[in-house]
């Protein structure tokens, strides 16, 4: 089963850290994406640009309503996310346990529907 | 042999069997396709085939192996219906599942679908009304009317969980040992819930609720037979069967509150009191001790009464010590008060309460209240007391056990 870790993090936590606590915490998520790999689970994986960066848009009635910003005003936000495909749950939540975003965040689980 | 005799041995045959069988076939069929609901419908509709068929063609010598088969073909029926266009993957599934072992050899799968419904991904206020439906049938209504909520919204509830349970792929698995110990006491928790409910209908006038005691009760008792070796499930076991063995001490005939050391011990059913020793006995010798021993320990120290005359307080007092430490517990940390009260005194007592309405809990919790009026008369201060017992009073919802506590109040007013 196909399942999508989204990972959710308040973004001013990595401004505020030094040059080198953010290679700490790149090199991290290397280490766990290697992980992954290593395991034969890894499907894909990105991170995100920050969320000041984004842009919505919501289309009603023929007409497109575009807006500057993420979709929700939150103090942890969409930062990044993993495809992974493994046996259940259980499985899914091992790996998002694993995942730094985890201690400094949080990663939603969600199955991805199967066609 | 008429056609009405035919259709009530065939509908008394089906509903043995249900009542038998139904936590097994649920679990095994749950179990291969991954689907509660799924599951419970096709078992349902088996149900229904078979009351169909037994008059025509006779009850089969193994009901629960037809039940089975037929649970199996709606299954398939049911997925072939939702994907029509499923390509080969979804085929090999389906025929794989066709080619499962006999029903002589179906195995027991009710303790993974136990730990499927106490699983961390499932609300844990859902976990004891699942276990209920899926391991025991019990229908929506009959589980919202014992834990009082609406039958819709109980319905509801469950239909989302086991939605979760499909959609999410959460395995029907027993944990391994290193998860064991956790995933247990989720699974004990919510059968514990499920009596916490059944012990509040005190008089046993509420059909619903006394009956949902017996349901945990049966629930405790499966999961230790399908886990001998657990100490936990053993105390929980005994924790449940002590309680329910003073049910019919606890209201005096007029439907009165009766304190638990002014129960008469004849009332107290003695067989339940042996099995729960055994039980707790049993989990001794499994040399790891954890909260439901510690509980089922202490109803085992009150239960001496009916023996010595008198509860086995320094023991009690011990074992609170051991319930707090390991749960931090206000409750516990009340009780232990008390205990220590009947041991050195009202003062020494109160002593101890003071340490316990640290917790902002305690304010509203009308025992602590209660407690604290008791220990206050016997030292005297009654004005106190007075102050305390108003105060509990307010607080409690049960007409008996408020016309008790109105009793203790008038009684210092004099």
């Amino acid at each position: 089963m196909q399942y999508l870790l989204a990972l959710y993090l308040d973004e001013s936590a990595w401004g505020s850290m030094s040059p080198e606590q953010q290679q700490q915490g790149s090199a991290a998520y290397a280490a766990y994406t290697e992980a992954l790999t290593k395991a034969g689970v890894y499907k894909g994986g990105n991170r995100l640009r920050p969320s000041a960066s984004a842009t919505t848009i919501r289309t009603t009635s023929g007409k497109s309503q575009v807006l500057d910003g993420p979709f929700a005003d939150s103090k942890e936000q969409l930062a990044g996310y993993y495809l992974i495909d493994v046996a259940d749950l259980d499985a899914a939540m091992l790996w998002a346990g694993r995942c730094p975003a985890s201690q400094h965040g949080i990663v939603e689980v969600r199955a991805i529907w199967a066609m | 042999m008429s056609i009405l005799d035919s259709n009530e041995r065939a509908h008394d045959a089906a509903e043995a069997s249900a009542r038998r069988s139904y936590g097994k076939l649920v679990a095994f069929l749950a179990a291969r396709c991954g689907d509660v609901a799924a599951a419970e419908d096709a078992l349902s509709e088996a149900f229904a085939a078979a009351l169909a068929d037994w008059p025509v063609n006779g009850t089969p010598t193994n009901p629960e192996a037809w039940l089975l088969t037929a649970a199996r073909r709606k299954l398939i029926d049911a997925h072939r219906r939702r994907r029509p266009e499923a390509g080969p993957d979804a085929l090999d599934a389906i025929a794989d599942f066709d080619q499962q072992p006999g029903p002589h050899e179906m195995p027991d799968r009710r303790l993974g679908l136990l730990f499927t419904c106490a699983h961390p991904a499932i609300d844990p206020g859902i976990r004891a009304p699942l276990m209920l439906q899926a391991v025991l049938g019990l229908d929506a209504a009959r589980i919202a009317s014992a834990f009082l909520i609406s039958p819709t919204a109980m319905g509801q509830r469950l239909v989302r969980a086991k939605t979760k349970i499909h959609l999410a792929g959460i395995p029907f698995r027993v944990p391994e040992r290193a998860e064991m110990a956790e995933r247990l006491e989720a699974v004990l928790d919510a059968i514990y819930a499920a009596f916490a409910e059944g012990w509040l209908d005190a008089a046993g006038t509420d059909a619903g609720r006394r009956d949902l005691a017996e349901e945990a009760i049966f629930l405790g008792a499966l999961v230790v037979e399908l886990l001998p070796d657990e100490p936990e499930a053993l105390g929980l076991l005994a924790l449940m069967l002590y309680a329910e063995s003073r049910r019919h001490a606890r209201r005096s005939p007029l439907g009165e509150y009766v304190p638990l050391d002014e129960q008469d011990v004849a009332l107290w059913d003695s067989g339940l009191i042996v099995r729960a020793e055994a039980a707790l006995r049993r989990a001794g010798t499994l040399g790891s001790i954890g909260r439901y021993q510690l509980e089922a320990a202490i109803q085992s120290a009150h239960v001496e009464r009916r023996r010595s005359g008198a509860a086995n307080w320094p023991a009690l007092v011990g074992l609170y010590d051991g319930l707090v430490a390991i749960t931090g517990s206000p409750v516990a940390a009340l009780n232990r008060a008390l205990a220590i009260a009947s041991m050195e005194g009202p003062e020494a007592g109160l002593a101890a309460l003071d340490a316990v309405c640290v917790d902002a809990r305690m304010v509203e919790y009308q025992p602590y209240w209660a407690a604290r009026a008791e220990l206050l008369s016997r030292t005297g201060a009654h004005s106190d007391a007075l102050h305390a017992y108003d105060i509990a009073i307010g607080l409690e919802r049960d007409p008996s056990m408020r016309q008790y506590l109105d009793h203790r109040r008038s009684l210092l007013s004099n």
